[in-house]
């Protein structure tokens, strides 16, 4: 496996012809279960390939159980130098129904042993709107939490997982789900309790003080080019050296023997490869930027939409006037981004702006703009 | 001692009309003292395609019969095996339901279409001609099984003898049933099982000695019952007949008594389930003919048939179809509407007694107001429209033809008229110009057991009836006549009033003129804005309950927007009834990072096509078939 993702790593580094690695991350499952030695295997090869500048952001996602004191000094003598611990909730019974195997206090154990080695750099998972939970059992584990966490905190919606028991149990019948208003209210008052004390929410789940901002994060929702090492991995970069222009979204091949496999033949497991046009790229420039607190800087977009403007795209259109009178949507000088409300509400904005943005696209050309 | 049987007795019931002879089967208890079967008959033929010879068979060697029994009790299976036994069809593993063609029969396991059958066997010596007359079981189709039960001088009646809490069947209690509830002997019963073939062929052998011959006489005039017709796109419509009197051949002039019109005889024959073409047919026997009718309409269930310039007593019982339940069509995109024409057209050429007249809706456009018999008439030819036709189709509540008497002169001079036809809610005049409403009604007749006059009453209240009659026309049974107001009967009633007599209430009706109505136009608002195609006309006593109904599928069918809806039933500016669609308060994907980012791209680009094709109603986003759901005849089960 090591070998394969080293392998891997080289391969499209080099196809991408891109110089510099702003950050690595290493996620998906349980990496923690990785050793230390496939970290540091692997990050080499990437300096190797570009420039891996000293301080750029590598991150490590842990789950409590596997993260003992010991294993995370090992990472972070390999390269690591933040850590994302998914604890998910400060509840053992909330834990169990998770199919978690950790408890609350092997979460908090772990929380500690990595605030030491990763100060400043750690960040905690927690998970709301799980059957049986309330307002105010959620506030009470965020409150306990807070006192005891880093700079950075994610907080996710429960999603059910086809498969999962938890989803075979709700629908079933057996597990109520909180109502819908109750859950947007634990987003709610958990989004002020954080600013309340200092975290700027700077997307849709990511608050982080002390400017401890997730830079890997952030390029995702700013469009800027990635490569996936690994099987099931995503990735969007330009294959360069095959003299492309057009970025491409690609998927590493799931199955990790068959992955082993095609790597070993043929250097890379890529399962799949979409060439994304123009108008995909700025329709993915739009969903990912508009859930980040500073939404779209004109600048920002300018570096994908070359002639079109945000106000060419957006700016007469009825309909997102009406969501800017709403108090959802802000077109100015800085850019376009959601409001504190409409952040909440972005998927339902999201549709009128892509119709918006398909429609000037296909009018660009009719100069009726 | 009795090998295992899953179906008991073969039964003949006796017949009211015609034969005074009972026709009963002897019962033999053991299967053992049964003579070996023997397939051995002669055929009159030695090869398909020879036009057969029915002369061979005196009237004294035929037998008609039917065959009875409930859903599911093995009517078909028995069929399959008398079929295979007088050697009528090769006997082979894949006999299933011969004679059910359709594969709307198949998969509901009815028989829509009664098929019938000749089969020849040879017994003591004799070749005998038995006619079996399949029919349809269900009641909506009492008319069709009345007229072929009338060719029939005997029938099977077929009981299931499986109980399903035990593993075998228990012939013996299901004999003392039928003792007590037919007042036939055990003995007479049969114990058979249709599906291993046990004791068929005794079966088939009672039916020569108990069944009595049709008393017919070939030197009378022709005089043949016509009791079902099918449309062969080559050969035209033919007609399944049963001679009563005479004889017919190719050539002969046949007149029909009910239109009168005049037809050449192309071809005559039997159907072994297939058509074999014959040289004559006799009186007493069963079979085919065609001449030239264009239209299954030409060839009606019931009708009689005789020769040119000899007229004679049409057999009684001949009815004209009278539909019961009715459906608003519609093609579920206008574009389908042509294909759905043809399809709707080609299945009523097969199909007399349904009812078609051209319709339109706001909502839904153009489509067709279609009569059935019952309800599961029209399910069956849904079924088959999309089955055979790949045609899908909206079914909805119909409209009645409503009446207004203008008192507004602006208006009458825009009409041309005092009183005038609404049957488009939007065209409804308002109360202030209008003197009168009126509604169509009907006289209704219901005839039924005594049982169930309470259940029944209470129905009728329900649909706003008004009691005219109620009389006993004998010991147990009551005729009750209401006038009935249009719209409340032609949705479920027939189904309703049959349902609650298990099957034994009749209903019939006749147009009964129009009566004053307390009608309102129910608008439906959404935050406030009417929309236009789901507007009605109701009856001011059911405008709540319509109104709460349309308001709770609307609200179904109306996806979350930004901001609150308010769904409203208003009478004028009068609401009655509301639903709200809540306000979305969170709308916004938890996780958005690599992996993540092409799925919720595919769905976020899904649901803005689908945001560009809805139909906007103010500010209220409403998807295309939000009407559709709302205007659709929901399903009685």
């Amino acid at each position: 496996m090591r070998s394969c993702l080293t392998r891997e790593a080289q391969t499209l580094i080099r196809l991408s012809q891109v110089q510099r690695i702003s950050s690595v991350f290493f996620g998906g499952g349980t990496p923690s279960l990785a050793s230390p030695l496939t970290i540091a295997a692997v990050l080499e090869t990437v300096s190797r390939c570009a420039h891996l500048a000293a301080d750029a952001e590598i991150t490590l996602e842990a789950n409590p159980t596997s993260a003992g004191a010991l294993r995370l000094s090992g990472f972070r003598a390999s390269g690591v130098n933040r850590l994302s611990i998914g604890i998910q909730s400060l509840d053992d019974v909330e834990l169990r129904l998770l199919g978690r195997n950790h408890t609350a206090d092997e979460a908090l154990g772990t929380l500690e042993e990595a605030k030491k080695l990763f100060p400043g750099r750690t960040s905690v998972d927690l998970i709301f709107g799980l059957p049986g939970q309330s307002v105010s059992s959620w506030a009470r584990g965020l409150e306990e939490l807070l006192q005891l966490c880093d700079d950075h905190v994610s907080l996710y919606q429960l999603t059910l997982e086809r498969g999962t028991s938890l989803f075979k149990q709700v629908q079933r019948g057996s597990l109520p789900m909180p109502k819908q208003e109750v859950v947007a209210e634990m987003y709610e008052s958990a989004r002020e309790m954080l600013r309340d004390i200092g975290f700027r929410q700077y997307e849709v789940s990511n608050f982080a003080r002390n400017g401890a901002l997730s830079t890997h994060n952030l390029s995702y929702w700013q469009g800027s080019q990635y490569i996936g090492i690994g099987p099931g991995a995503h990735g969007r970069f330009v294959p360069r050296a095959r003299g492309e222009s057009l970025r491409e979204a690609r998927i590493q091949t799931l199955e990790p023997d068959s992955w082993m496999k095609e790597v070993l033949a043929f250097g890379h497991g890529t399962r799949k490869r979409t060439v994304l046009s123009q108008l995909e790229v700025l329709e993915e420039v739009l969903v990912l930027g508009l859930r980040t607190d500073t939404g779209i800087t004109h600048q920002h977009w300018q570096q994908f939409a070359a002639s079109l403007s945000l106000w060419d795209m957006f700016g007469s259109s009825e309909e997102v006037k009406e969501l800017e009178d709403q108090g959802l949507l802000l077109l100015d000088n800085r850019g376009l981004r959601c409001s504190w409300k409409g952040l909440v509400v972005l998927d339902s904005l999201l549709l009128t702006l892509l119709n918006q943005l398909q429609q000037s696209w296909a009018d660009r050309t009719a100069h009726r703009i | 001692m009795l090998s295992r049987v899953t179906r008991a007795a073969g039964v003949g019931v006796r017949l009211r009309r015609v034969c005074n002879a009972a026709a009963l089967l002897c019962c033999q208890p053991c299967m053992e003292k049964c003579p070996a079967a023997h397939v051995v008959f002669s055929r009159p033929y030695s090869s398909q395609k020879e036009k057969l010879d029915m002369s061979i068979f005196p009237v004294e060697n035929i037998r008609n019969f039917s065959i009875i029994a409930h859903v599911d009790h093995g009517k078909s299976t028995l069929a399959d095996r008398l079929l295979e036994i007088t050697g009528t069809i090769a006997k082979t593993d894949q006999n299933k339901q011969v004679l059910d063609k359709l594969q709307v029969e198949r998969e509901r396991g009815i028989t829509v279409k009664a098929q019938t059958a000749s089969l020849f066997y040879s017994y003591e010596g004799m070749n005998y001609l038995l006619n079996l007359i399949d029919t349809p079981g269900h009641v909506d189709f009492s008319y069709e099984v009345s007229r072929s039960l009338s060719a029939c001088q005997g029938v099977i009646l077929v009981v299931d003898a499986n109980e399903i809490d035990l593993k075998n069947a228990d012939p013996e209690r299901v004999e003392k049933q039928i003792e007590k509830l037919f007042d036939i002997s055990k003995d007479e019963c049969i114990r058979i099982s249709a599906k291993l073939g046990t004791n068929v062929e005794k079966v088939l052998q009672e039916v020569i000695e108990k069944v009595p011959p049709p008393s017919v006489n070939i030197s009378d005039p022709l005089k043949a019952l016509v009791f079902d017709s099918t449309f062969d796109h080559y050969r035209g419509v033919i007609a399944n007949i049963a001679l009563f009197g005479g004889e017919v051949q190719k050539g002969h002039k046949i007149v029909s008594a009910h239109t009168r019109k005049t037809y050449e005889v192309n071809e005559v024959g039997i159907l072994t389930p297939n058509e074999q073409p014959t040289h004559k047919l006799y009186a007493g026997q069963v079979g085919y003919l065609i001449a030239g009718m264009k239209e299954v309409t030409e060839a009606q269930i019931g009708d009689t048939l005789y020769l040119h310039k000899q007229p004679v007593e049409p057999l009684p019982g001949f009815k004209s179809a009278k539909p019961m339940v009715f459906a608003g069509m519609y093609p579920v995109d206008q574009s389908e509407y042509n294909n759905l024409k043809s399809a709707i057209e080609k299945l009523t050429l097969n199909d007399s007694s349904v009812t078609v007249h051209r319709d339109s809706s706001l909502a839904l456009g153009a489509g067709w107001r279609l009569g059935f018999l019952g309800l599961l008439h029209l399910e069956v030819f849904n079924q088959r429209l999309e089955q055979e036709y790949n045609a899908s189709v909206i079914l909805t509540a119909p409209t009645v033809p409503y009446k207004a008497v203008l008192s507004s002169a602006k208006l009458i001079k825009e009409h041309g008229k005092e009183e005038i036809t609404v049957i488009n809610p939007a065209e409804f005049p308002d109360k202030s110009s209008v003197s009168e409403y009126l509604e169509p009604t009907i006289l209704g007749t219901i005839i039924t057991p005594d049982d169930y006059i309470g259940k029944i009453i209470t129905l009728c209240q329900t649909r706003r009836a008004v009691q005219k009659d109620m009389v006993y026309i004998d010991e147990h049974r009551v005729m009750l006549k209401y006038i009935f107001p249009l719209n409340e009967i032609v949705v479920d009633f027939y189904d309703a009033l049959k349902s609650l007599s298990s099957g034994y209430a009749s209903f019939d009706y006749e147009d009964a003129g129009y009566q004053a109505a307390d009608l309102v136009k129910m608008d439906i608002l959404l935050n406030g804005n009417s929309v236009e195609e789901l507007g009605t006309v109701v009856h001011k006593d059911k405008a709540y309950a319509v109104g709460k109904a349309m308001c709770e599928r609307l609200k179904d069918a109306i996806p979350k927007q930004l901001f609150e809806i308010a769904i409203q039933a208003a009478l004028g500016s009068k609401v009655i009834a509301r639903e709200t669609v809540k306000a979305y308060r969170k709308n916004v994907l938890a996780k958005c990072y690599g992996g993540d980012i092409t799925r919720k791209m595919k769905l976020l680009k899904r649901q803005a096509e689908g945001k560009k094709k809805m139909r906007k109603i103010g500010s209220v986003e409403v998807p295309k078939d939000a009407f559709i759901s709302v205007l659709k005849r929901q399903s009685e089960k």
